[in-house]
C-alpha cells in the first residue's frame, strides 16, 4: 500500500502555515519523493516489536515539589514582539457575539 | 592550539585570557570574512568574564564559541533563523553554558548552522552562508557546520554542537576536526532550542580528542531541569584515555562499506582501521541489517518531532509576529510562513502528516518499531565487540548548493551517523586523512566509532589511538 499521495496545501494548513503557490509547487514532488522513500517500512515486519518513543530508561520523571524562582516577567516580557500593562499583546481571539 | 596547550601556556603565564579574546577578534577580523562561521560575538562580554577567570579551574581562562541554538544569557540565539533573528535575546543560560562556566571557561561567539538545525550542510541558514576552510567552493557540513568550521580555521579554539541526526560529527568530518555526540541523557538540553527531543544531544568539536574529554568532562551530568537526563555518574574521561587499543574487538560493520561510498573515503577509513589493527585491536565483520531502513525512520520520527517542537514558534511570545495581520490565525499562519525558511517547513509539513489521523499508525507508529529494531542491531553488535568502526559520511565535502532541489538525495546522505541518534548511542567523528573528491584536493576524511551507551570513555580511548596513527 502506498501512502505518498500528501495534499501539501492541507497538511501546511494544519501545521498553521500559509504557503505560496510557488512554495507548494516546490515541496508537492519533493515531499512526494520523500515519502516514497518512506514507504519502503511498510515492508518490514514489525509483529510483536515494541516501539521505541526514547532511547534511554528514564520514564516520567517529575522534579521535586519545591518552590524556586521562575524568570522576572521583565525578562519574560523582553522579547515579546507586541506588549502592553506588563502582558504581551495580541490580536481579538474571540469574535463579538 | 588545543585547550590542553593552551592551558599550559595560560598556567606558565605566557598569555592571560584577555590576550587570548583579542588574538581571537583579530583572527576572526581577518579570516572569518572568508569563512562566515560567526554569526556574531560579544568581545566586551567575554572580557568582563575573562577578568574574573579562575584560572585553576579544568578549562580556566578557555573561550568556547557556541552554536547559535544554545541559550547565553542576554545573547542573540537565533537557530539560523529569520524567525529568531529579531525580537529574541536569551533571557537564561544553558545548563552546558552554566557547567562550561563553573569549569571556568569563558563562552565567546555563535556560531552559524543549519536554520533549526535541519540539515547537513550550513546552507540552510537564513543568516549567512558558511565555506570549509579547506575549500571555499565547498559546504562545511552541517548543521553544526559554523562550529566546525571556526575551530578548523583556528578562529575558535573550540565548540559545542548539537547533535540530532549526525550535525556534530559530520560537519567535522568534513572539516577535519574531532566531533563527539555523546550518549542520551548524558548533556543536559536545558537551554538548547529543541528540533527532535528523542534524538538531541550537545556535544564537542575540538582540535584533539584531549579537548573533546576535557570538555565532555565539564559538560556530562544529571541535570533536574531536562527529564531525560540521567541520574548516572560521570567516569574520569581523561584517565584512560592513553591505554590504547591493545586486546579491545572493534566490529565493521558490512552495511556501511556499500557501493555508495566515495573510493578516497573508503581507503582512508580502511587504512585507519587496518592501523589500529596493528596496535593491536581485533577486527570483527559484523552486520546491522536494519541499517538500510535507517533513514527511512529517521526522516518519520526526526520531523514529527519537530513539527510538535516548532509550534511554540507562533509569534506571539517571542520572534517574528507578521506586521498587520488581519485576525489570530492569520498571525500564526504568515509570521510562520514569513519567519521559516523551506527546509524547515518541508520538515514541518512532513511531521505534521506522518501524525495526522489515518496515517500515524502506518507512518509514526511504524517508526518507532523500525527504531526498536535498530536499536536491537546495535545491541546484538556490542555483546560482541567494543565499539563500531565506519566512515562518518560517504563522501567528502561536496560543492555549496549541489543538491539544492534535492532533498531526498541529501538525507540519503546521513546514513552512517543518524543510526547512532535512533539508538540513544556515543559517536566520535577523528580525522583520519585526506582525498581528492570531484575537482577538490586534499579534503579532510573522518573516522567514526560508535559504542554503547554511555559508554564514552571507551569510545575517546579509541579516538585517541585513531588519532595518533
Amino acid at each position: 500500500m502506498s501512502h505518498s499521495h500528501i495534499d501539501v496545501r492541507y497538511v501546511a494548513n494544519l501545521a498553521r502555515l500559509e504557503l505560496t503557490d510557488e512554495e507548494v509547487a516546490v515541496f508537492q514532488p519533493q515531499l512526494e519523493a520523500i515519502l516514497g522513500h518512506v514507504d519502503a517500512l511498510t515492508a518490514i515486519d514489525v509483529t510483536g516489536i515494541e516501539p521505541t518513543a526514547h532511547p534511554a530508561p528514564v520514564f516520567g520523571r517529575l522534579r521535586a515539589d519545591v518552590p524556586h524562582q521562575s524568570l522576572e516577567p521583565r525578562a519574560v516580557l523582553q522579547n515579546a514582539p507586541d506588549q502592553a500593562q506588563g502582558q504581551i499583546r495580541v490580536p481579538k481571539v474571540v469574535t463579538d457575539a | 592550539m588545543t585547550i590542553a596547550s593552551l592551558r599550559t601556556q595560560l598556567l606558565a603565564g605566557e598569555t592571560n585570557p584577555a590576550a587570548l579574546l583579542d588574538r581571537l577578534a583579530g583572527e576572526i577580523a581577518t579570516r572569518d570574512a572568508k569563512t562566515g562561521a560567526y554569526l556574531s560575538f560579544d568581545l566586551e562580554a567575554a572580557h568582563a568574564e575573562a577578568a574574573a577567570a579562575d584560572l585553576s579551574l579544568p578549562l580556566g581562562g578557555v573561550p568556547i564559541a557556541l552554536k547559535d541554538n544554545i541559550n547565553v544569557l542576554g545573547q542573540p540565539c537565533t537557530c539560523g533563523s529569520k524567525f529568531l533573528a529579531e525580537n529574541y535575546t536569551s533571557p537564561y543560560d544553558a545548563t552546558v553554558v552554566k557547567k562550561l562556566r563553573a569549569a571556568g571557561a569563558i563562552p565567546f561567539g555563535r556560531m552559524n548552522q543549519d536554520e533549526f538545525a535541519m540539515g547537513s550542510s550550513t546552507e540552510n541558514s537564513a543568516l549567512q552562508t558558511t565555506r570549509n576552510p579547506h575549500d571555499p567552493e565547498r559546504i562545511p557540513g552541517g548543521s553544526s557546520g559554523g562550529s566546525a568550521a571556526a575551530v578548523a580555521d583556528l578562529t575558535a579554539i573550540a565548540a559545542l554542537g548539537s547533535d540530532t541526526g549526525g550535525s556534530i560529527r559530520q560537519p567535522a568530518s568534513h572539516c577535519g576536526v574531532v566531533g563527539l555526540k555523546p550518549s542520551y541523557g548524558r548533556v543536559s538540553r536545558y537551554g538548547l532550542v529543541a528540533f527532535a527531543s528523542s534524538l538531541d544531544q550537545i556535544g564537542p568539536l575540538t582540535r584533539s580528542v584531549e579537548d573533546a574529554a576535557l570538555i565532555l568532562q565539564a559538560i556530562a551530568g544529571f541535570d533536574p531541569l531536562d527529564s531525560t537526563s540521567l541520574d548516572v555518574p560521570v567516569p574520569d574521561y581523561l584517565s584512560g584515555i592513553h591505554d590504547g587499543v591493545q586486546g579491545l574487538k572493534l566490529g565493521v560493520p558490512k552495511e556501511y562499506f556499500g557501493d555508495g561510498i566515495d573510493p578516497g573515503v573508503r581507503k582512508n577509513v580502511e587504512a585507519a582501521i587496518q592501523k589500529l589493527a596493528a596496535q593491536g585491536a581485533e577486527i570483527v565483520e559484523i552486520s546491522l541489517p536494519n541499517t538500510g531502513h535507517a533513514v527511512a525512520t529517521y526522516y518519520v520520527i526526526a520531523p514529527a518531532e519537530a513539527s510538535s517542537n516548532l509550534s511554540r514558534f507562533d509569534g506571539i511570545r517571542y520572534g517574528h509576529r507578521t506586521p498587520a495581520p488581519a485576525d489570530i490565525l492569520d498571525l500564526y499562519k504568515k509570521s510562520r510562513d514569513e519567519g521559516f525558511g523551506p527546509e524547515v517547513k518541508r520538515r514541518i509539513i512532513l511531521g505534521t502528516y506522518v501524525l495526522s489521523s489515518g496515517y500515524y499508525d502506518a507512518y509514526y507508529g511504524r517508526a518507532q518499531k523500525v527504531r526498536t529494531l535498530i536499536r536491537h542491531d546495535f545491541e546484538t553488535a556490542f555483546s560482541r565487540v567494543d565499539a563500531i568502526v565506519s566512515p562518518v559520511a560517504p563522501t567528502p565535502a561536496r560543492r555549496i548548493g549541489a543538491f539544492a532541489n534535492d532533498p531526498l538525495h541529501e538525507y540519503l546522505s546521513d546514513i552512517f551517523t543518524l543510526s547512532a541518534n535512533l539508538a540513544g548511542i556515543p559517536g566520535i567523528s577523528v580525522p583520519c586523512g585526506t582525498t581528492d573528491f570531484d575537482g577538490g584536493k586534499n579534503l579532510p576524511v573522518g573516522l567514526q566509532i560508535l559504542g554503547p551507551h554511555l559508554g564514552e570513555a571507551k569510545l575517546l580511548r579509541i579516538a585517541k589511538a585513531a588519532e595518533s596513527l
